[in-house]
């Protein structure tokens, strides 16, 4: 008791003070009306002493910190560029780039603009993310169930490799796959002529290209229809296979019907397909499609070292699911490969799903030091020789930004999309 | 407590960007900001031999560093007061408008572009160069029209890759480009043949042909395709800072043009030669106007030599890179280094 009565004072005291300087002093003001409660209900707090109105007073008055922190910002930002006598705004797109990029998806030459140079860059860029995530996922799965395989040789071939790739830097990786890989390979003129005319040499693999004749259309519209009939095949023959037990030969009916269609729709149509065949003339092969080896090793160097994330990804999905959904596979009758594909992997993929994302967006954005080989990707041609030849430096490194931030975002809402799919439903 | 720590917030959040604006405004008063730091913060390539490498000591050495030497030999009476930032070609502008270097002295082509939209100002023309192109001997090549079809291996960011494109696009070649951000990456790629050709100024190439394992296998072709006037460049904004700069320069080549030395720098001082006098400060009070000491002239050609020997010195023709003096030589000598007299 003799410890209470002080106590009691002090709020007072307190309550006097802060009844005075308005709204200071909210932790003791709060304490002392919420005793308060309790006694007199209806006694109602006035506005400044609610603490949701506090709540969203602080935070107004902290957003409002922000924005002016960054309005301020980039006040100062375009006030020194002015002072400095550096060109601003976006006007630079429409100018003419006046310099040549080695490998593009598109046409392109000097007299092309800026805005050119974004989209080569930024189809380059798509181009080695979309194949480096295809090749990852495959050969990530696969190492992944090689780490856990019972075949001793096998699994640890696949942890020497896991352990291997996982634990260098990646621009060591592609340094290595680039020049290591380059000083091995043929020159031009001792190229290495392997069958159907495709040619490797230290400038890349060059293959013949197929030219087509004008009335191919047919044969691709044919061979698009045939492909959809093959899809509701397939779900006809699940319907059947769930109503009867017995699953149709759909597998064979689609390749006879995609083959024997599209092949009866080319030789009618009289559609003619050439092809243009790689051959030296003075410095290097002339016609069919050039690979560069920087794309190669770019590709190879980012596969290899997302796969081997992905495969602990997906070996710590695997071992997840509880070893009794195995057994009662097996129990079943199930044989190993419908095990794993009907029983194991769709429960593993509720875990391994959301950290593949994780590594989906690292491969797109790893794509950017492909600037050190030479690969003219979204980075290379865009935030380096544009930046330098422009010298807006503000205005590139932001377009860059914004673009990797789509990228890396729609990446990402698609594969939530895919996760809310296979996520497990309750009924 | 916690509208104490709010308060806190906010006073810093506007204390930063007070400092901000501070620093911000800096365009003005690099000469005394260098005084102050004691050093001359000097951009340079990350290793051009003749131009700026470092030596066998690991001391930055060539004809561009010592534009910085003697810079801080005149500020400083100290040819060793200055520190080096090594800079890719991507990076070197926003390295000098940023502030992070004084001064860039990094082989870097005077152009209308950089001259009037980077927010910087070329001081003089250190070297005068020109883009041209190395082959294998074994390819016998003799001219950069046989090139079609040819790979051909370029750094990023630099003049080099628009001169290419616009002599081979004007001459109806048809040649593939491969861009690296680093001068060494290009070098290997090369040399791991990548590529048939390696273009950049031919002063660069003559200095990497020797970075080669056989330097003798291969051949830099006679034509020139591009103007290169290569120089060092300052912050705009900062006249004083850059007339200290631009009158370095010139006074390096007004010594050579009267016969200056850094052997004979200390007779020279009992010259009767009114020029003479005003170049190493005996007569006058030139210094002031730059905002150095009046002995500025005496402590660079002391330290460093006038323009000819430093040339001599790092690319002339007794060095390994071999250069000869042509169009680099004084006016006086069929060149066209030319400098204003110091009056």
């Amino acid at each position: 008791m003799a410890s209470g009565v002080p106590l009691q004072k002090t709020k007072t005291a307190v309550k006097r003070i802060s009844s005075e300087e308005g709204w200071l002093n909210m932790a003791s003001e709060n304490e002392s009306s919420g005793s308060k409660a309790v006694s007199d209900a209806p006694a109602k707090a006035s506005l400044v002493n609610d603490p949701r109105v506090r709540a969203i007073f602080y935070q107004a008055l902290l957003l409002a910190g922000v924005v002016w922190f960054f309005i301020y910002i980039f006040g100062n930002l375009n006030a020194n560029r002015a002072s400095q006598n550096i060109r601003t705004g976006f006007d630079f797109f429409g100018n003419t780039s006046s310099f040549d990029i080695g490998f593009t998806l598109i046409d392109y030459d000097r007299s092309s603009t800026f805005l050119d140079v974004l989209i080569v860059g930024f189809l380059n860029t798509m181009l080695v993310a979309v194949i480096g995530i295809i090749l990852a996922t495959i050969l990530g799965f696969a190492l992944g169930i090689a780490r856990l395989s019972s075949n001793w040789i096998v699994a640890r071939l696949a942890t020497i490799l896991v352990e291997t790739f996982r634990n260098i830097p990646l621009l060591l990786q592609m340094f290595f796959w680039y020049f290591g890989v380059l000083k091995l390979m043929p020159g031009v003129k001792q190229s290495l002529e392997l069958p159907l005319f495709i040619v490797f040499n230290n400038r890349g693999i060059v293959t013949p290209a197929p030219i087509l004749s004008d009335n191919f259309n047919t044969v691709w519209i044919a061979l698009l229809i045939t492909i959809v009939a093959a899809f509701f095949v397939t779900r006809w023959a699940n319907a059947r296979q769930d109503a009867t037990g017995i699953r149709p030969p759909a597998a064979r009916i689609n390749a006879a019907m995609i083959i024997g269609v599209t092949g009866a729709v080319w030789l009618i149509s009289g559609a003619s397909l050439n092809w243009s065949i790689p051959v030296l003339i003075g410095f290097n092969y002339q016609n069919g499609i050039h690979i560069p080896p920087e794309f190669l090793a770019l590709l190879w160097a980012l596969t290899i070292y997302t796969a081997v994330f992905i495969a602990e990804i997906v070996r710590a999905g695997i071992l997840a699911v509880p070893t009794g959904q195995s057994e009662a596979a097996k129990s079943l009758g199930l044989k190993e490969g419908d095990r794993l594909r009907q029983v194991i992997i769709p429960q593993a993929l509720r875990v391994i799903v959301p950290p593949l994302t994780s590594q989906y967006l690292n491969l797109t954005k790893n794509s950017s030091l492909a600037v050190a080989i030479g690969y003219p990707e979204l980075v290379s041609v865009f935030m380096g020789t544009s930046l330098n030849q422009t010298g807006q430096a503000v205005e590139v490194v932001a377009v860059t930004m914004l673009i990797y931030l789509t990228l890396s975002l729609t990446t990402s809402a698609f594969m939530n999309w895919y996760n809310a799919r296979i996520a497990l439903t309750e009924r | 407590m916690q509208k104490k720590l709010l308060l806190a917030a906010l006073a810093a959040t506007f204390g930063m960007s007070a400092t901000a604006s501070y620093a911000a405004s800096h365009g003005a008063g690099t000469l005394q900001a260098v005084m102050d730091k004691g050093f001359v913060q000097c951009g340079v390539t990350g290793g051009v031999r003749g131009f700026s490498a470092p030596d066998e000591n690991n001391n930055w050495t060539g004809l561009e560093v010592d534009f910085c030497r003697a810079l801080a030999s005149a500020i400083f009476d100290d040819a060793d007061a200055v520190r080096y930032t090594p800079l890719t070609s991507t990076e070197r502008f926003a390295a000098l408008s940023s502030g992070e270097i004084d001064v860039l002295s990094r082989t870097t082509t005077w152009t209308m572009t950089r001259d009037t939209s980077l927010g910087i100002n070329f001081v003089g023309v250190m070297f005068y160069d020109g883009q041209g192109f190395m082959v294998r001997k074994s390819d016998g090549i003799t001219s950069a029209l046989e090139l079609g079809g040819a790979s051909v291996c370029i750094e990023a960011g630099t003049t080099t890759e628009l001169n290419a494109a616009d002599y081979f696009s004007s001459n109806n070649i048809d040649v593939n480009t491969v861009v690296f951000e680093e001068q060494d990456e290009v070098l290997k790629a090369y040399e791991d043949g990548r590529c048939d050709v390696y273009t950049t100024d031919s002063s660069a190439l003559a200095a990497e042909r020797l970075n080669l394992e056989d330097p003798d296998a291969h051949l830099i072709l006679s034509q020139i395709i591009s103007k290169e006037p290569l120089g060092p460049s300052v912050r705009q904004g900062d006249d004083a800072w850059f007339n200290l700069n631009r009158w370095v320069y010139f006074l390096l080549l007004n010594a050579e043009e009267l016969g200056v030395t850094q052997a004979n720098v200390d007779d020279m001082l009992a010259s009767d030669n009114p020029a003479i006098k005003r170049l190493l400060g005996v007569e006058g009070t030139y210094g002031d106007l730059i905002g150095v000491s009046n002995d500025w002239g005496y402590r660079i050609i002391k330290a460093l030599g006038n323009y000819g020997e430093m040339y001599e010195r790092h690319v002339g023709p007794n060095t390994e890179i071999g250069i000869a003096r042509g169009v680099n030589a004084l006016w006086t000598d069929g060149g066209i280094q030319y400098a204003p007299p110091i009056r």
